[in-house]
């Protein structure tokens, strides 16, 4: 698998919901070798920002990328400014992703841990497996990537102010429907994410987390963005981590939230 | 054309080298740069034993800069002879240890440890400002620096490189003062001590509160130092802080540096300290410079 730096060029960017912005990019390179719960990291043009943004991927297509992201600071800002037909400088593909198990699965996100499981609904739809539910949160009524991922799978919906589906977290999503699985697939907050670890843990479910970290080289060698593990990383001989390279998908078991 | 330059008896192909922490051990950088290419690779702190590092996040961006405090990571220095060396020694490359620690013991252990490694320059580090115990503070005395470099020079069976803090009131100090205990050259920049605070959150960017300041953000102050210690020591100087591409490289070499280190820029792009070397032979040709050791502390 090789990582590449390439300009590529947006095909077309639109406002999902309020400061969430889905960007399909044309790239040749870094598509390749790319596939679920990878991220590619973009470059801003303005050179007082140095360091590139770590972003998951959310659809993979012939010769593009889509990424959908939230504005967040000065950075994904001017993202959002780019429109049709500008380059964009872009590094990856980035980090291990999902691996896809057999049977059936529980696919559990919240807010802008969302848009990797469309690709990764679809990668888990190619291989054979039809039985599919999705446990996504918001925080309000407006939500984004809904009718990809109704396409793929049964979706239950949470909102932290209970105008759509479930009053509460995903985890009171996943109680009020009565949901198991053979696998659990996550991405999103951490204080989530630690709930879903306890939960996969409890019931003896494989579960697949991918985390997030401030990120500086994105390939492992900066140790920025590093997890607390369970055992001693062979890489640095310590109970670390590194998010970018050894992740951003760990098993359950493998991290300290 | 010679771009080789030689720092303490060692002779490198070309000045550029990258800056510790930035680079792991070359590793993971080797599949967009070909090692071959630089003068030397400087690896990652590494102390006598594994550390742990700091709390995440571990980084925030600045204006023009970034701040980390990492707190020196390492595997400790059997894992990284065990690992590390043999790989870096498959290219033609100089290496350069960067050594860190607690206590002068255990710079010693680390030194003494790599006697008998194919190692050719050991960079010390007595100037992180992200360790509590160590590191920063024996860079901020010229009693401490003179005494740590002649205890490490004795032990030590490579040349030494002492890495100076910028995190001083007169930087020339603490480089004569490094002079005085025996070192044989000197890298300068470190980071400078800073802070961010998300107004959102009201707390600090960093887990640490406070992180090492670098990218182009501190190129005029790191400059202006190596300036001030070329005219203040004979020692050789490797150069570092901010450099992005290679007119920020030859800047250092004007001012005195022999050799430049990368850092920061390597997270902006890749490839550049490839990028930088080849744009130092292109200036070469075209000023009509036959030797890059002409270029050394010309600005005066």
């Amino acid at each position: 698998m090789s990582k590449i730096k390439e300009t590529a060029k947006v095909i077309s960017q639109e406002e999902l919901a309020s400061g969430v912005y889905s960007m399909w990019i044309s790239t040749n390179e870094v598509v390749k070798d790319a596939k679920q719960g990878q991220f590619i990291s973009i470059y801003c043009n303005d050179g007082a920002k140095l360091l590139p943004r770590p972003i998951s991927i959310c659809e993979i297509s012939t010769n593009a990328l889509r990424i959908v992201y939230r504005v967040v600071g000065g950075g994904t800002k001017e993202f959002s400014k780019y429109s049709a037909g500008d380059d964009i400088e872009i590094f990856g593909p980035l980090g291990n992703g999902f691996s896809i198990n057999n049977g059936n699965s529980l696919l559990i996100a919240g807010g802008i841990g969302i848009p990797p499981m469309v690709e990764l609904a679809k990668s888990i739809r190619e291989a054979g497996n039809t039985d599919i539910n999705i446990v996504i949160g918001y925080r309000d009524k407006e939500t984004f990537l809904l009718n990809e991922l109704q396409a793929l799978g049964n979706v239950y919906i949470a909102t932290e102010d209970g105008s759509v589906g479930t009053k509460g977290n995903v985890m009171d999503a996943i109680r009020e429907n009565d949901l198991t699985a053979d696998s659990i697939y996550s991405c999103g907050p951490t204080p989530m994410l630690k709930a879903v670890q306890e939960y996969g843990i409890r019931l003896g479910i494989k579960t697949q987390l991918s985390l997030e970290e401030k990120m500086a080289c994105g390939i492992g060698a900066c140790l920025a963005c590093v997890c607390k593990s369970k055992e001693k990383d062979a890489h640095t001989n310590v109970n670390n981590k590194r998010i970018c390279k050894d992740g951003p998908v760990f098993l359950a078991e493998e991290v300290l939230l | 054309m010679n771009t080789k330059i030689n720092i303490a008896g060692v002779e490198l192909k070309n000045p550029v080298m990258e800056g510790s922490g930035t680079f792991g051990s070359g590793k993971e950088y080797a599949e967009f740069v070909d090692l071959n290419n630089l003068g030397a690779v400087v690896t990652k702190g590494v102390a006598n034993v594994p550390w742990s590092g700091n709390p995440t996040p571990r980084i925030a961006e600045t204006y023009g800069g970034m701040l980390n405090a990492i707190g020196l990571q390492n595997p400790g220095i059997d894992a990284f002879i065990k690992n590390d060396i043999p790989f870096l020694k498959q290219y033609d490359t100089k290496i350069i240890v960067n050594v860190c620690g607690k206590t002068t013991e255990d710079y010693i252990e680390v030194v003494e440890k790599l006697r008998d490694q194919p190692v050719d320059l050991l960079e010390i580090n007595i100037s992180c400002p992200n360790v509590k115990e160590g590191g920063i503070a024996f860079g901020q005395d010229p009693k401490a620096v003179e005494e740590i470099t002649a205890r490490i020079k004795k032990a030590a069976k490579q040349p030494i490189i002492m890495k100076l803090s910028p995190n001083v009131t007169n930087i020339s100090v603490m480089a004569k003062a490094a002079e005085a205990g025996g070192t044989d050259a000197l890298s300068l920049i470190n980071t400078l001590t800073g802070m961010k605070i998300d107004i959102h959150k009201q707390t600090f960017a960093i887990a640490n509160k406070t992180g090492g300041l670098s990218g182009p953000a501190i190129k005029p102050v790191a400059l202006r130092m190596v300036y001030e210690v070329a005219n203040a020591t004979n020692l050789p100087i490797i150069g570092m802080g901010g450099i992005m591409n290679a007119d920020d490289a030859i800047e250092f070499i004007l001012a005195g540096a022999k050799g430049v280190s990368v850092g920061t820029a390597n997270f902006t792009n890749p490839k550049v300290t490839e990028e930088v070397a080849a744009g130092i032979r292109a200036y070469m040709e075209q000023h009509n410079i036959d030797d890059i050791n002409k270029l050394v502390g010309i600005v005066k």
